[in-house]
Order: structure tokens, then C-alpha cells, then sequence
């Protein structure tokens, strides 16, 4: 187990050097001034390209420019943002919170949601239960996600006028920006720090914003999840060890959910970091038309306004979350299954 | 059954007559064939006003505020007062373009180095499966941004972008489905006999293994769709103006709640072109599946 933990952490080492060579190639292909932007703090500075040009290297080979970028990016210079109009660095952890906050919601209930779908159409293979999941599940799949977010506030939010786009009402967040001390952020994820400082009002108002980004989440990511399960469900109950316990007279409860659904659950794990990069991507999109500032809308606006900074970063960033969701999966995966463990 | 056609031709029609027997088979199918027909025709459903550029949706006047269905526009005009009948229709075209091209490409280049990896083992195994690894741990989508903005704004870009990144996810399969069939009795005694490994490879090893990636590379035509066309909202894709159904949608997005009195008024702005994209991708997905179930060796004869 140790040295398949050590494996794991070599391999680890080795993508996220990988991924940073990748992203570096891509920032390469632009010319030294273009590139030079990036480390300009002010507008003012603009004006002194070739100066920064020339004083940073950038015309050096590429080998040497890499090691010097990865030395900046380790003691953590990551650039300017000129779309959040802050350092690289102090941007992230300020988007940060929000996309997690989408994120600690929505995983959740994909995963509850997922499993239960596929064990309930597994079990009920070809009838109606089964049926309707697929075409869920296929109509889901099928649903771009910036187009049904954009119905969906369409209908709720023009027609019905409830769950309001956007992260917190404007009246509060001024508020809570004037009046730091009587509203302590203590996580910057607004539905608990607005139970933490007694504020049940502010946490009814951010969770009726997350109403209709999550509710998208779900419906277009669960249908990976529910297909897997039900899958792998349908090929457990089929095996010897459920025939003979239903020919021994145990009932039917005792072998789904006993004997299949432990088993059926291995397969399961593997998609999980599929349904981890799926979500992030879906975070895109979603916080670009619910008008959510989080790492997504960064992104997003980051590309439309060039700004290659920022690029770089959520993509290392993306390549961490990768790399650390993937190792946590394969311990997972080897605790689960011990075949994995001893080879 | 006919004796003495060829095995594979039998097998092909065993397979044709098992996919047709599936509804969503059959669905998926017409769909697609009045795409392909709303494609070929487009020059005549909708004639181009500008010979140059057939993509340049015909627009009358520069309001910004979307018209409803008229007998003048039978779907209706998007913010700019451009012909949404007219983008409906040369958006097909663009949409093939896109799914083609990309899953073509990406296909090129996965299949020829999945069974090279696969075929060979060892050193260049290791080389091309450790790329594959780098590219695989950041997301499709935002790899594919970053190389968009590095090439530059373009429908153009987007798909070389997209081509790029894609490919990594037929390596995989097509190398786990050759590891299987190097090891199998054929093939080696094809080896044994002095057939060339360019032989083996195209002749014995490609014609079995393709089969689980093309199931896959059906299904990602249509998500190539919704990428592309997500990049053409936020504007990284296919100009304005342009008949594309995502910047199609992204002309609308301002106008996705209309006035107080009536809400939903411009309605067909956003739900034409965006059940254009939907019912594309729902016919490739339909047919992905009908196609994994009639090729999934578990399910096939039983």
C-alpha cells in the first residue's frame, strides 16, 4: 500500500510538471511584449514594454524563461489581473469561495441523486422506471449547459420573478462590506456565514440564488453518473453470487442493496473524477450566465479580454484539483478494491 | 442467411438489423437525416444574399430589439434584426462543419497513435501515454480556451483548438482495445507467418478495434457542438453576424427577459437556434447509443 501511495505521488509530481510545460508552451506562442503585459501593475507602466521586456528576459530561451516562471509561480507571483484588477494570487482566493460554495452543493446531490437513479433503473431494467431515467438521462446529456441555464432564467427568473441571479442581493452586500465587524467572514461562503453571524436572512438570500445554478449543475452532470451506476448495477445483479442468494430464498432487498449495490459502487468511483472535471467545466458556464464572479466568470471574461495570466493560472490551478481529486480516488480505489492494492 | 457473402459484410448486416430495431436508433437516424437534407439544401431553403459568404446572416436595419415570426421572417429576427430562419438553417452547415472536423481530426490522430501505443509497448507506450496523462488533467474546456486565445478569436480556431485537445480521449480507448487483441490467437499467428506489423495493424488489428471508439467519437460530435457553440457566446468562436447557433444565442442574451408586460416576448430569439443545437446533439447521442448497444459484445447475441 505504501509504495502504491509513493507510485501515485511520483505520478502526481510528474503531470503537474507536465501541465505546467503545457501551459508555458501555450503562453510562448505569444510575442515577448504581448507576454510582457503580464507583468505590468498599473496602466501607467504600459508605456514601458521593451524596458519590462528587456529587465525580465523574455526574450531568453525557453528553457531558462520556464525555470524562472516556475520559481515565480512557486513563491507565489502568478502575474496581474486586469480583469479583476489585482495580482493573479489575491484574485483566485477571492473567487475561489464561490465556486466551491456551487460546488459543495451540487456534488452532493449529483452523487445522492446519480447513485439512487441508477440503482432504482437498474434494478427496474426495462420497464418504465428505467425508460424514463434514460430519456433523463439522454435529454440531460444532450442540454448545453450555458442554454439551459439561460431558459431556465428565462422562465424563473423573467416570468416568475424568483431566484433572482447573482451571488447576494446588492443592499446586503454593501452592507456586509461596510460593516465588517458585525459580519465576520469566516468561511466567504455567504449560506454559512450568514448562520455563523446570526443573519438567517442573508443565507435565505444567497441559497435562493443557488436555487437555479445548482438545479442546472445537476440535471446536465448527473446523467454521466446515473448511466455508470446503472450499468454496473445490471451487470452485478446478473452475477453468480446474487443468482444464488435469490435461489437460496433471500429476499430481494437484502441482494440489491447488500450483495449488488456495495460492488456496483467500485466502477462508480473511477467516473467520480470525471464528474469532478465535469462540474468545474459546468461551473463555467453556469457562473457566467447566473452572474456568480467566481473562478468560472473569471475564466470566462479572463478569455474574451486576453488576459493570459489568469488563463495560466486556472489552468495549473485545474491541473492541481485534477491531479489531487485522481490520487485521492486511487487510495479510495485500492481501499475498495484490495486486487488493486496487491498488484 | 446467405452463405457466401463475406463474414464481415454478414456481420455488418447481423449489426445494421440489430441497431434498426432500437427506437432510439430510429429517432436519432431521421433526425439527423433532415439535418444532413437542411445541409445540402441550405443554398436553396434559404438563398444567400451575400455570394461571398453564405454565412453572413442577412440582416435589415441594426435595431437592437429581436422581432417576432412574420410572414417576412418566418422565425422571427434576433437582436441586429438578423434572419433567425436564415441562421437556422446555414447553422446546420456550421454545426457539421464543426463536429466533423474536430471528431475527424481528433480520430486521426488518436486511432493511429492509440494502436501504435498499444501495438508497440514499451518506450513509446510510455511517451505517448504520458502525454496523454498531462493533456488529460486539465478540462477540455479550459485548455481549449487557453489555446484559443494563444491562436486567436475565430470559429476557425476554435475547432483546430478543440481538434488539439480532443484526440487524448481516443488514445485511451483505442490503446486499452488493442492490448486485448495484440495478445489474441489471429494476430499472433499472423505475426508467425511474417505478415508486416503495417499489415497486422491496418488489415487484423484496426477493422476489430475501432468499434468501442466510434461509439464514442458519435457521442462527442454533438458535445464538440455545445462546446463550440459556448465559446461563440462568450465570444471566443464565430463572429457576429456569423450563422452560428451559439452566437446566434449569445445576439439574444440580452433579451432573454422582455418587458414587464410580457416576459417571455422574445422567446423565439433564444429557443429557435438553442433547439437547433439541442435536437443535433440529441440525434448524435441517440445514435451513440443505439450504436453502443448493438456493438457491445455482452448484449449482441443473445
Amino acid at each position: 500500500m505504501t509504495t502504491y501511495i509513493i507510485r501515485r505521488f511520483l505520478f502526481l509530481a510528474f503531470v503537474l510538471f507536465g501541465v505546467s510545460v503545457l501551459i508555458f508552451s501555450i503562453l510562448m506562442t505569444f510575442s515577448p511584449e504581448r507576454r510582457a503585459m503580464a507583468y505590468v501593475k498599473s496602466p501607467q507602466q504600459v508605456k514601458d514594454l521593451p524596458i519590462i521586456v528587456k529587465q525580465l528576459g523574455l526574450d531568453d530561451p525557453f528553457h531558462i524563461q520556464y525555470f524562472r516562471w516556475i520559481r515565480q509561480v512557486s513563491s507565489g507571483n502568478w502575474g496581474y489581473s486586469f480583469v479583476a484588477a489585482m495580482p493573479v494570487w489575491d484574485a483566485f482566493w477571492y473567487y475561489f469561495p464561490i465556486t466551491l460554495e456551487l460546488n459543495l452543493y451540487t456534488i452532493p446531490i449529483i452523487i445522492i441523486f446519480g447513485i439512487w437513479l441508477g440503482t432504482v433503473s437498474g434494478i427496474h431494467r426495462d420497464t418504465w422506471v428505467d425508460h424514463s431515467t434514460r430519456i433523463f438521462a439522454i435529454i440531460g446529456w444532450s442540454l448545453p449547459t450555458f442554454l439551459f441555464a439561460l431558459i431556465i432564467l428565462m422562465f424563473f427568473y423573467g416570468y416568475f420573478n424568483v431566484f433572482p441571479p447573482g451571488i447576494i442581493d446588492d443592499g446586503f452586500n454593501v452592507w456586509i462590506r461596510e460593516n465588517p465587524d458585525q459580519f465576520k467572514r469566516y468561511t466567504y461562503l455567504y449560506t454559512l456565514d450568514g448562520l455563523l453571524n446570526g443573519r438567517p436572512d442573508i443565507t435565505l438570500d444567497a441559497i435562493s440564488r443557488l436555487v437555479m445554478p445548482v438545479f442546472t449543475q445537476v440535471v446536465v452532470v448527473v446523467a454521466i453518473l446515473l448511466r455508470v451506476m446503472r450499468s454496473s448495477m445490471i451487470e452485478e445483479i446478473s452475477k453468480d453470487n446474487a443468482i444464488t442468494a435469490l435461489a437460496k430464498g433471500a429476499d430481494h432487498h437484502t441482494i440489491y442493496f447488500k450483495h449488488a449495490r456495495k460492488n456496483a459502487l467500485i466502477p462508480v468511483v473511477t467516473v467520480a473524477g470525471w464528474l469532478a472535471a465535469y462540474s468545474m467545466e459546468g461551473s463555467i458556464a453556469i457562473e457566467y450566465i447566473f452572474n456568480r464572479q467566481g473562478i468560472g466568470w473569471w475564466l470566462a471574461n479572463a478569455a474574451i479580454s486576453l488576459d493570459l495570466p489568469v488563463l495560466m493560472g486556472i489552468c495549473l490551478f485545474f491541473g492541481l484539483v485534477y491531479v489531487i481529486i485522481n490520487l485521492i480516488l486511487d487510495i479510495l480505489y485500492a481501499y475498495i478494491d484490495p486486487r488493486i492494492r496487491l498488484n | 442467411m446467405n452463405k457466401k457473402q463475406h463474414p464481415r459484410i454478414r456481420e455488418l448486416k447481423f449489426t445494421l438489423s440489430r441497431i434498426f430495431r432500437n427506437p432510439s436508433a430510429i429517432i436519432g437516424f431521421s433526425l439527423l437525416f433532415v439535418f444532413v437534407t437542411v445541409a445540402v439544401l441550405a443554398p436553396y431553403i434559404a438563398p444567400p444574399k451575400y455570394a461571398h459568404n453564405p454565412y453572413l446572416m442577412p440582416h435589415k436595419g441594426y435595431s437592437q430589439t429581436p422581432k417576432p415570426p412574420s410572414s417576412k421572417n418566418i422565425f422571427g429576427t434576433t437582436s441586429g434584426q438578423y434572419d433567425i430562419f436564415y441562421g437556422a438553417v446555414w447553422g446546420t452547415r456550421t454545426a457539421f462543419k464543426i463536429g466533423m472536423f474536430v471528431i475527424g481530426v481528433a480520430l486521426i490522430i488518436g486511432v493511429c497513435l492509440g494502436i501504435i501505443s498499444g501495438y508497440y509497448g514499451g518506450i513509446i507506450d510510455e511517451i505517448i501515454m504520458r502525454v496523454v496523462d498531462i493533456i488529460f488533467a486539465v478540462p477540455l474546456l479550459v485548455l481549449t480556451m487557453a489555446i484559443v486565445v494563444a491562436f486567436g478569436r475565430g470559429l476557425d480556431k476554435v475547432m483546430i483548438a478543440l481538434a488539439l485537445v480532443k484526440w487524448r480521449d481516443y488514445v485511451r480507448v483505442m490503446r486499452s482495445s488493442i492490448l486485448t487483441l495484440r495478445e489474441l490467437d489471429y494476430v499472433q499467428a499472423a505475426r508467425v507467418m511474417g505478415v508486416s506489423n503495417f499489415t497486422i495493424m491496418r488489415k487484423h488489428i484496426l477493422p476489430n478495434g475501432i468499434y468501442p471508439v466510434l461509439v464514442m467519437a458519435s457521442m462527442d460530435i454533438g458535445s464538440m457542438v455545445i462546446v463550440a457553440a459556448f465559446m461563440s457566446f462568450i465570444g471566443l468562436g464565430a463572429p457576429k453576424g456569423y450563422a452560428d447557433w451559439g452566437q446566434m444565442v449569445a445576439l439574444a442574451r440580452n433579451y432573454i427577459v422582455g418587458p414587464v408586460d410580457d416576459p417571455l416576448k422574445y422567446w423565439h430569439a433564444i429557443a429557435i437556434p438553442g433547439a437547433c443545437i439541442v435536437l443535433f446533439v440529441l440525434a448524435w447521442n441517440l445514435i451513440g447509443d443505439a450504436l453502443r448497444d448493438a456493438f457491445d459484445p455482452k448484449q449482441r447475441r443473445r
